[in-house]
């Protein structure tokens, strides 16, 4: 017993001297308090010579950590273990965080690069008058198709998925809201409809699409269609120009019955330590230049209207991933549609995937 | 004062199956009984007898014995024929081998052995058979989950084997039995325990496979674990994901009783 006792406060003794040390390393390599700003961001969402700018031009570190999922980082957020001094969650997302209280209003004053933004994507509903965050980049779900494979066949339409050439070529993400809403699309109704019978009919809709299903799956996608492993996807935006520029055989198309527009925001999460140093690190964002460049590297749409000057034409030219306003003014935002719906939407969506060929 | 510290000693166990046992299953149960609203109710465990559930789990429970029957027929021999090795244990560890790297990265690898432009179907196209869908189809998925398994399979097996005692196969032959009837007879119900004991670590984690089903079956294949980290992640229904959870447990339960009656060796 004694023997245990001893251990035990051994244990305690080394942790206490551990912790200890890890504050004095810090304090002397300058991480403490005021001048470190931890971000939070999707894996490979930044261009890391952006974060070294920042550091140059304010003197404070970043701490950089990555999150997978929405649903990863409110949770980690919502325990709130670690302070997280600024994080990029998406549209739906900030919604959910903003019920729950999780975010600290953004000061207005402070982040005067906010006029660069395009008014279209400003003053949204999932934040009104941008309360609580700024746009990052932003993006469609659309077909990515190679044209090779598929002998140039031609997609303007949701519908045309349905085409019987097309069996066991199609790639879908495992997600309810997007493969859901993409039935819905099909019949002109809107995304965020929660009428019983219009969701019954897209799901019968979806059932005879199953022949034409080749699987659904994840990230994989992505590898999938740059290996023509699959010949067509229905991907984000984002992900189509990664696939492009790992395959530019493949072509994205924006099917004209509309689609979902999506935007990945900046925020500042409760629990933050640096508030002031998390305005300069998302007015540092906003800037016209940097946002250029982050583009080049990112490759998503920036909201940044003033950044396209700076980025060449065949990227802003393209209409693929820069649509015009008579276009993205027929696109919809996912609306939270509450737990019950959401519950349904998978219900529906399990019942799809387990509908046999 | 001995019984005291005997009893100093057991706190660590206790405590470890008080909260990594006990304590996980009451909170599985105890959360299984509310709604998606948060309130308490039934409704989940009626939900679970809808056609939906009940397919999927007859689906997840076919599945899991074509695994578990695949991983057999290929153990067995395997095992047999390792006892008559000269170096076995080299043999054992080579077949073992392949469970020391990380699950993901050798589904990973199976998708590009398996997929349009993989070796496998390279092969089909050189032999004039042609290139077919073999990744994302129902055999990708078992023929993955009997690979990943075997090895879980052929270890109790080749232990049973190896305490077989040999006179008594020998005195099966001497006194007339016939190879077959020497197997029958003799070697399968003297090391059915270890094949009992390599089913149940085959067929319980085969029943709530969930990761290979997206990434080997592209979802074509929807178990009973998909059903469950999809409630648990994206509806948030911790509801219902616990009242599936609950049905495996009880299904895993049974198959350790079924399985663990009628040992015929020690």
């Amino acid at each position: 017993m004694k023997k245990v006792m001893q251990m035990f406060i051994t244990v305690v003794i080394a942790a206490l001297g551990l912790m200890y040390l890890t504050f004095v390393l810090n304090s002397q390599q300058g991480y403490s308090g005021g001048n470190t700003l931890t971000v939070y961001n999707w894996g490979d969402y930044i261009d890391p010579e952006l974060i070294t700018k920042f550091q140059q031009e304010t003197g404070i570190k970043i701490i950089y950590q990555t999150f997978d999922s929405n649903e990863a980082m409110l949770t980690k957020i919502a325990q709130g273990g670690t302070s997280f001094d600024v994080a990029i969650p998406s549209d739906y997302a900030i919604s959910k965080m903003k019920e729950q209280g999780l975010l600290i209003p953004l000061d207005h004053c402070k982040i005067p690069n906010l006029k660069y933004i395009d008014p279209r994507f400003l003053d949204l509903p999932f934040d009104e008058n941008n309360e609580y965050s700024a746009p990052y980049f932003w993006g469609t779900l659309g077909i990515i198709y190679n044209p090779e494979i598929l002998e140039g066949m031609e997609f303007t339409s949701w519908n045309d998925l349905w085409d019987e050439r097309l069996r066991n070529e199609i790639l879908l993400y495992d997600s309810a809201r997007e493969v859901i809403g993409m039935g819905l699309n099909s019949l002109h109704y809107s995304l965020n409809d929660t009428d019983i019978d219009h969701l019954m009919e897209a799901k019968r809709k979806l059932d005879a699409l199953s022949p034409n299903i080749k699987a659904i799956v994840g990230d994989e996608v992505k590898m999938l269609l740059a290996n023509e492993e699959a010949a067509i996807g229905v991907v984000w935006s984002g992900d189509a120009s990664e696939i492009i520029g790992a395959n530019d055989k493949l072509d994205y198309v924006i099917p004209d019955e509309g689609t979902n527009i999506w935007f990945d925001n900046i925020v500042i999460p409760a629990g933050a330590k640096n508030v002031e140093g998390a305005h300069l690190f998302i007015n540092f964002m906003l800037d016209p230049e940097n946002a250029a460049q982050n583009t080049e590297y990112v490759g998503y749409s920036t909201p940044n209207m003033k950044a396209l000057e700076y980025l060449p034409e065949e990227i802003t030219g393209d209409v693929r991933f820069y649509p015009g306003s008579d276009i993205t003014d027929k696109f919809e935002l996912y609306e939270n549609l509450g737990k019950k719906m959401t519950a349904y939407y998978n219900e529906l969506f399990l019942e799809f995937k387990m509908h046999r060929k | 004062m001995q019984g005291r510290t005997r009893n100093i000693y057991l706190i660590p166990y206790m405590l470890w199956i008080v909260l990594f046992v006990v304590a996980p299953i009451a909170l599985i149960m105890y959360y299984s009984m509310f709604n998606i609203d948060g309130a308490w109710s039934l409704e989940n465990y009626r939900r679970f007898f809808t056609p939906v559930y009940l397919s999927m789990t007859l689906r997840s429970f076919w599945y899991a014995i074509l695994i578990t029957g695949f991983a057999l027929l290929i153990a067995y021999p395997t095992a047999y024929l390792l006892t008559k090795t000269e170096h076995k244990q080299l043999w054992l560890m080579l077949i073992i081998l392949p469970s020391w790297i990380n699950l993901l990265l050798k589904v990973y690898a199976f998708i590009g052995i398996l997929g349009f432009y993989g070796p496998i179907n390279s092969f089909l196209r050189i032999i004039g058979i042609g290139s077919r869908q073999i990744l994302f189809t129902g055999f990708s998925f078992i023929f993955v989950a009997v690979y990943i398994f075997i090895p879980y399979m052929i270890l109790p097996v080749f232990n049973a084997l190896e305490e077989l005692n040999p006179s008594l196969v020998d005195a099966a032959r001497d006194l007339g039995a016939s190879p077959w009837a020497t197997f029958r007879r003799v070697i399968f119900p003297l090391t059915v325990s270890g094949v009992k004991a390599g089913c149940r670590a085959v067929f319980i984690p085969a029943l709530s496979l969930f990761m290979i089903t997206r990434l080997i079956a592209g979802n074509r294949v929807i178990t009973l674990g998909t059903a469950i980290e999809q409630h648990f992640l994206v509806t948030q229904d911790w509801g219902m994901g616990s009242t599936i959870a609950v049905f495996l447990i009880i299904a895993m339960g049974l198959t350790m009783i079924m399985t663990e009656n009628g040992k015929l060796v020690k």
